[in-house]
């Protein structure tokens, strides 16, 4: 298929029909509405199910009670929303049910604004709820991989009975941007959901959904096996992007909305006959850890750019484990920099290098 | 080999009642699990376990089952529900899960006349975290958050949920029973059957609130307790049919 044009928030719904999903339960929230409105008018030609909860917190449980009866399930909400859902998360990651969630990204906290932001990372990447859990989750930086992954998302949620959430700031989910939502994804080799509750029909015994372990040495079984579960993700589903490292003096990380501001910095720079390569993380969790062990030798320093006051930050001091300088630039609060103002932070750091 | 007059009914497993001495869980999961075989729905059948006392009849009940958050349960069974339309979706839930926790979730599935039966059973405390008040605990009731006797001034007074439900214009059957005898266990069979064959015909929500004892936690004797129900609960909560297919029939 050829490009169409399509505002953010739209094309998403679309790729998560063309993804599989069969059910939604959302609830109202600025600025991803255009996402269950589309798929309001959607849905029911597909076979799929579109229902509008009375709260995030119910949409959550609906999202579990369907991912148990072995559907391929979808909520969306923005950064508030995703807080009231996280108990909710907490549940489908214990009881291992597969759910895609899109986090179209605002400003926080408490009520906070309805601008973008990435002030969620540590929300989405750190579990979120309560136990020992983590969510499988990207963060793209434009239209085209954002459908692409949630398509993906589908049979990674599948694939590793787990929730998988997108996380993209407001920008993505506003903005209109040309797109073919037919790009083929890899697909993976699905298991059988044979623990799926769908009545037994008179062919298997009874099976339970559930996260209770009330013997501790069970919970501490159970635990294991997840960590194991995390383990595996974080071999194979690093996912990041490098952009003009060859020779490059100092390593910006960045991602999502603030990684395509850093590319027309890199351009700026480049031209002034500075060397910096970006590295972009699309896997936010699991933190493309790897990636730090190829940045080439000519590296002197990192600046990570956030829209937050510093959250991925914490990573990005994990990964490079006191190895090189580290410098932070942030804009935050709906508040989305020129690149000239990333341009002026790597200027700076240089001249402090120095 | 002479004829079998009393056995197990084949919705419940084979595991043994976990519950304290005098608790009317046993005779409600029964009655379930009667229901549900007689109607002959069981291999159709999903259930959904809340938190509180009956946080784990995912192992009593002889059918699927889904474990949900506290108050969640409606939820949980509106996700099943509108992805498997032809299965029969049960949840059973106490007065903390659903009086008080869950109140939105279930003034939603309501509201939205989910095709779903919910058993709710109303024993005015909470009796797994200890016998902490409830939002059903009887004015002047001693539990270990009003210790003592509950003030309507501080606490209010005890919520009735089946009256409230009744006003949602999305509610379909809605009974008040009890199990404190066994006229009164006969007569909560009926509605039991009622609520799931309103479900099976597709006629919407359908919940059936079981007026139930705790005696641990009422520090009372099982017959002390059932006389409690009799004497105390039921004057304040009382027994019947609050909405009925037939009289929303008659409206229509």
């Amino acid at each position: 298929m050829a490009k169409v044009m399509m505002k953010g928030n739209e094309a998403m719904a679309l790729a998560a029909i063309k993804g599989g999903c069969k059910a939604f339960f959302g609830y109202p929230i600025t600025p991803q509405s255009e996402l269950p409105e589309y798929l309001a008018r959607h849905m029911h030609k597909h076979g799929g199910v579109f229902l509008q909860a009375e709260s995030e917190v119910a949409a959550i449980n609906m999202v579990y009670g369907a991912s148990g009866a072995g559907a391929r399930v979808l909520t969306s909400s923005s950064s508030p929303g995703i807080a009231l859902k996280q108990e909710g998360i907490s549940y489908i990651a214990g009881a291992e049910l597969p759910a895609v969630i899109i986090n179209v990204m605002r400003g926080g906290p408490g009520l906070g604004g309805i601008q973008p932001s990435q002030a969620d990372y540590k929300q989405v990447t750190r579990g979120g709820g309560n136990g020992d859990y983590y969510v499988l989750a990207y963060a793209p930086e434009n239209l085209q991989e954002t459908v692409n992954v949630i398509k993906e998302a589908f049979d990674l949620a599948d694939l590793y009975r787990n929730p998988v959430m997108i996380a993209v700031d407001g920008l993505i989910g506003q903005m209109m941007e040309p797109v073919d939502l037919d790009v083929e994804v890899p697909k993976r080799d699905l298991p059988e959901k044979d623990w799926a509750t769908i009545g037994t029909y008179g062919k298997r015994e009874p099976v339970n959904v559930n996260s209770l372990f009330l013997d501790p040495q069970d919970l501490e079984n159970h635990s294991f096996k997840l960590a194991e579960k995390y383990k595996l993700m974080k071999k194979n589903e690093q996912r990041y992007e490098f952009v003009n490292m060859e020779n490059a003096e100092l390593v910006i990380v960045a991602y999502g909305t603030m990684a395509r501001i850093v590319r027309s910095a890199l351009e700026i720079l480049k031209n002034e006959g500075i060397n910096v390569g970006l590295l972009r993380p699309i896997s936010i969790w699991p933190f493309p850890e790897k990636a730090f062990k190829e940045f080439p030798d000519t590296v002197k320093g990192i600046l990570t750019c956030e829209l937050s006051t510093g959250q991925m930050l914490d990573d990005v001091k994990i990964c490079n484990n006191g190895k090189l300088p580290i410098n932070f630039f942030g804009r935050t609060g709906g508040m989305v920099p020129e690149p000239e103002e990333i341009v002026k932070a790597v200027k700076d750091m240089i001249g402090g290098l120095k | 080999m002479g004829n079998v007059v009393f056995k197990r009914s084949n919705g419940l497993s084979k595991k043994e009642f976990s519950y304290c001495p005098g608790c009317t869980h046993g005779i409600i999961h029964r009655l379930v699990a009667e229901v549900i075989e007689e109607l002959g729905v069981l291999d159709k059948t999903i259930g959904i376990s809340p938190v509180g006392c009956s946080v784990m009849n995912y192992e009593f009940f002889n059918c699927d089952m889904q474990q949900a958050a506290h108050g969640r349960a409606p939820a949980v069974a509106t996700g099943i529900k509108r992805v498997r339309p032809d299965n029969i979706v049960f949840s059973y839930q106490g007065d903390g899960d659903l009086a008080s926790i869950g109140t939105a979730e279930i003034v939603h599935a309501a509201h939205r006349s989910e095709n779903i039966t919910v058993i709710f059973v109303n024993n005015a405390i909470y009796g797994m975290t200890g016998g902490q008040m409830a939002p059903t605990t009887l004015i002047g009731q001693k539990t270990t958050t009003s210790p003592y006797g509950r003030d309507e001034k501080h606490a209010g007074k005890p919520i009735k949920m089946s009256e409230m439900l009744a006003t949602i214009p999305g509610a379909t059957y809605i009974e008040r029973v009890s199990v404190h005898d066994p006229l009164h266990v006969r007569k909560a069979k009926k509605a039991v059957k009622k609520a799931f064959q309103t479900q099976i015909e597709g006629k919407g929500f359908s919940l059936v609130e079981f007026i139930s004892s705790c005696p641990v936690n009422w520090g009372k004797t099982p017959q002390d307790a059932l006389n409690w129900v009799k004497d105390n609960m039921i004057p304040y909560y009382p027994l019947g049919n609050f909405r009925s297919p037939e009289e929303d029939d008659k409206n229509d």
